[in-house]
């Protein structure tokens, strides 16, 4: 049965077995392989994309079910850096081995639309879905706090 | 090290690009390579090192290129990075101090993942040593590049090279005509390969990104997706695999029943693994593999497969009475590692304060956010594999090995690592692919799920520890008695192996204290599971124990747990194990150029107590909270840390502080070091907190992040202040160093803030309420 959603602003089409996770649909079917894969089991993070503007976690997520949904990949945040997400991480120089930083940036950015000005709590709470085995929490506590005050300058949440 | 010694043990030369490099430089380059001697050699003393003729039987022959750079007609410097980059940012580092010593533009730069060869030296990336090993050599490869270019620009102007400098990716004559590096690429490959004693280093005041650092070169590509890790490779024709391994160890396969595998969409094939022949080594571990043609059809499949497994003799392993026989044997005397003075004898004299502690850490898994994952293709008797390794060499001799090639047959890409902290080591995974490619004849790509990557790791290991000590009237120890017990990582090569080695010389033959009366020793336990080393290794449950310890000791003498530290330390001085005949293995490297020098601990002991406030933070602590501490020395690296913490009512522990000061000799990379002692500390909390791998019927019961847990953003400190103690010395090992003490100061802070001394980790499994 094919399935049809927006992709990065692009319409998709696949047809593959309709259980399969949209996070394989992505890496295998359709060459994006900025999400990862970490557990399968949507208890890391790694796989988080935005479906209809909310973080999900595309390792439980049949593509069944992402059926004329909005469905955006870390590709299609920027291919430029110039998201403020992706600018603060720079900054703080937050990835260190990076596989999990997709994930995290994804998380991230879904999560500061809803809270613009969070507190360092908050950003805690919110980050706690996505885990970093390196250690990077401390970069990127800070780069979400710097990401919110950059998306204030700009005028607002992207 | 010495730029004497390392002068006379580095030697340049140039090769030929058409050579081992292949095609990664383009037409007109000018390639050159820096060779280093093998860390036995330096061993071997000064010496033998002052003739470094070729002549000479130590020189040539044991000489090998380690790194290559390339200067390409447009200008663009490419720098081959032959470590793997897991995150510490060494695929940046290396190339960055190259780039400094031959005045190379770092935005000219462009730096090429090197392959498999051990033409370029030890790529295994491990032991916190790439910069130990390579620093050196890399500048010196920089410096001699940077020679060639300016003789090449004064041979072209007909004047003296005196008056010529290199400057930011140019040579510039005095008459301030110059000529970049693209121009005189073809000119300096024409040069003749200056002598050793012609290359000089630049002063450290000429440097321009030595101790600076520069942001690491894949940034853009993690933040934008497009940084290329093992996981994403993709090649045309491409079949991937899920393999169903023997759940206990050597566990052979009785019957198969493969039908309704064969039946699910996607499906091409189910093809049975040999279990090894002991030992295991770096060998898969066997077992049935589904191919299809994408990932998740072959993960679905293999749920489908129904298998009778014989397990062997590793079916009795359970965790619990592995534990109960460790802590058993610990209790017992057992083979002497280190002897000084004589404890039984004041044992015996009977008076002081005794005090007796045991301890007990479980096994550990690695899980690096990407599990284990390989591609490869065996074609016409020669295979070649993209894999994320930590050590591509690895990948080629035990694929080669495993389906019947030579090693010079394998071509190992590497990819980036989604981490690696040691489990990337061994390249079973690169091996089953190889396997596999050669049984259907397509390029095969093996993804391990989480579940696979715990069940079938080479864990940590497990250890039970004991301690006795005997406290004068001030607290001070007149004797101290030290075993430790665990399955050995030595399995990998004899199964039966029950005693260590390498382990007892990390954090353990080498505790620092000034005892006249101390004892190490080792005693037997028997592996059933696959044992590898995980990141600072041995040091894990070494340091836990000692700094346990000397934690009880201090309450026991009624002492400030840093002041007593400080006091057994005893006055600064090295120790010399050699002459108290104390084999030590002191991380592969002379104790003449590494020495345990006692005054660098106190070092960053006195630096951690000030910088943190600790005297002021202790008299004024809130309520439920306290203040841990530990130190300890690993991979050559001095580390003191200090943590802050809190224990509510209902036993619910908060990190809120934590403070690490590192002695780790000169800074390379400021910003990479302290992400790596940033990242250690929570590395340090999850095993601390969460880390326990049990077993029953030979059988792993963990599975996955819900039920194997690692520290979350949540249970990481809310700070972490990172002090780098200026020293002047060689630079030494930041990836590992700063995992060890980070465990016992949570626990010693929670006993500090409960009274409940915690000997067992993990933490989870006790009640601090």
């Amino acid at each position: 049965m094919p399935v049809t959603f927006e992709l990065n602003g692009r319409s998709t089409t696949v047809d593959v077995s309709p259980e399969t996770p949209l996070l394989w649909v992505l890496r295998d079917t359709l060459n994006l392989t900025g999400t990862k894969y970490g557990c399968g089991i949507a208890a890391c993070g790694a796989c988080t994309v935005h479906i209809d503007g909310e973080a999900a976690r595309s390792c439980v997520y049949p593509i069944s079910s992402v059926s004329a949904k909005r469905v955006t990949t870390i590709e299609g945040l920027s291919m430029d850096r110039s998201h403020p997400v992706q600018e603060a991480w720079i900054e703080a120089q937050a990835p260190q081995c990076g596989y999990c930083q997709s994930g995290q940036i994804m998380t991230a950015v879904a999560f500061l639309k809803k809270t613009p000005s969070p507190t360092p709590q908050q950003v805690d709470a919110a980050m706690s879905d996505n885990i970093c085995r390196c250690g990077t929490a401390q970069r990127i506590r800070k780069a979400v706090l710097h990401a919110s005050e950059l998306m204030q300058a700009q005028g607002g949440a992207r | 090290m010495s730029e004497s010694i390392d002068r006379k043990t580095s030697r340049i030369e140039l090769v030929s690009r058409r050579g081992f490099l292949g095609n990664a430089f383009g037409a007109g380059a000018f390639v050159l390579g820096a060779g280093i001697l093998p860390v036995n050699a330096l061993a071997k003393g000064a010496a033998s090192l002052n003739t470094t003729a070729d002549t000479k039987p130590i020189a040539a022959a044991t000489w090998h290129p380690s790194i290559f750079i390339g200067v390409e007609t447009d200008g663009t410097v490419r720098i081959i990075a032959h470590r793997s980059e897991m995150g510490t940012g060494i695929r940046t580092t290396l190339p960055m101090v190259v780039a400094d010593e031959m005045e190379a533009d770092w935005s000219s730069v462009k730096v090429q993942q090197g392959f498999g060869d051990k033409a370029y030296g030890s790529q295994d990336t491990d032991g916190s040593e790439s910069i130990t090993d390579f620093y050196d050599t890399m500048r010196t490869a920089g410096a001699t590049a940077r020679l060639m270019l300016v003789r090449a620009a004064a041979a072209k102007w007909g004047v003296p090279s005196g008056d010529c400098t290199a400057q930011s990716h140019f040579v510039v004559h005095q008459s301030g005509k110059k000529l970049g590096y693209g121009e005189l690429a073809a000119l300096a490959a024409q040069q003749p390969l200056p002598k050793p004693e012609e290359v000089v280093l630049k002063n450290p005041s000429q440097f321009r990104y030595i101790g600076k650092g520069v942001p690491i070169v894949d940034l853009n590509d993690i933040v934008t997706g497009r940084g290329v890790f093992g996981m994403d490779i993709a090649v045309p024709g491409m079949v991937y695999a899920s393999i169903e391994r023997p759940p206990v160890l050597g566990g052979t396969v009785r019957s198969l029943d493969d039908s309704a595998a064969q039946k699910t969409a996607g499906v091409g094939g189910v093809y049975t693994i040999p279990t090894f022949t002991a030992p295991h080594g770096f060998k898969p571990l066997g077992g049935v593999a589904v191919i299809a043609d994408n990932t998740w059809a072959a993960t679905k499949a293999r749920k489908a497969l129904k298998i009778e497994w014989d397990n062997g003799p590793h079916a009795i392993f359970d965790s619990e009475v592995n534990k109960k026989q460790m802590m058993e044997t610990s209790r017992k005397p057992q083979k002497v590692a280190r002897k000084v003075g004589n404890v039984d004898a004041e044992f015996a004299k009977g008076g002081g304060k005794v005090i007796e502690s045991q301890y007990y850490t479980p096994l550990l898994a690695h899980v690096p956010m990407e599990p284990p994952v390989a591609t490869a293709y065996y074609k016409n008797g020669k295979v070649e594999v993209w894999s994320s390794t930590q050590n591509p060499q690895e990948v080629q001799n035990s694929v080669a090995a495993f389906v019947g090639v030579k090693p010079e047959d394998v071509t190992c890409h590497v990819t980036l690592l989604g981490g690696g902290f040691g489990r990337k080591s061994k390249p079973d995974y690169a091996s089953e692919a190889a396997y596999l490619s050669k049984q259907i004849g397509k390029p095969v790509k093996v993804v391990w799920s989480r579940e696979d990557d715990i069940h079938f790791d080479y864990f940590h290991t497990t250890s039970a520890m004991y301690f006795k000590a005997k406290l004068d009237d001030a607290g001070k120890p007149e004797a101290w008695l030290q075993r430790s017990v665990f399955p050995t990582i030595s399995t990998l090569g004899d199964p039966n192996a029950e005693y260590g080695r390498s382990e007892l010389d990390m954090g353990f033959t080498d505790v620092p204290f000034h005892l006249t009366n101390h004892q190490v020793e080792n005693g037997p336990a028997k592996a059933h599971v696959r044992i590898g080393w995980l990141r600072s290794v041995a040091n894990v449950y070494h340091a836990f124990g000692v700094q346990s310890f000397v934690d009880e000791l201090a309450h026991a003498a009624g002492r400030d747990p840093i002041d007593y530290t400080l006091e057994i330390l005893g006055p600064d001085r090295t120790i010399d194990l050699e002459s108290e005949h104390t084999e030590y293995e002191n991380y592969g490297k002379p104790l003449k150029q590494f020495p345990l020098d006692t005054s660098r601990l106190r070092g960053v002991i006195e630096a951690v107590r000030t910088k943190s406030n600790y005297a002021q933070r202790k008299a004024a602590l809130a309520k439920g909270r306290a203040l841990g501490f530990a130190a300890h020395r690993s991979f050559l690296t001095y580390v003191a840390v200090i943590t802050e913490v809190e224990v509510d009512p209902q036993g619910k522990l908060t990190i809120h502080r934590m403070d690490l000061a590192a002695d780790c000799g000169q800074v390379i990379h400021p910003d990479r070091v302290l992400a790596q002692f940033e990242g250690a500390a929570v590395f340090g909390v999850s095993l601390a907190l969460y880390g326990e791998i049990t077993a029953s019927d030979g059988r792993i019961k963990q599975s996955n992040f819900n039920t194997y847990k690692v520290a979350r953003i949540t249970d990481s400190p809310r700070v972490t202040h990172v002090y780098l103690v200026p020293n002047g010395g060689a630079a030494t090992g930041v990836g590992e160093p700063g995992v060890p003490p980070v465990a016992p100061s949570i626990t010693n802070a929670i006993f500090a803030a409960t009274g409940k001394r915690i000997r067992e980790l993990p933490v989870s499994k006790a009640k601090l309420a």
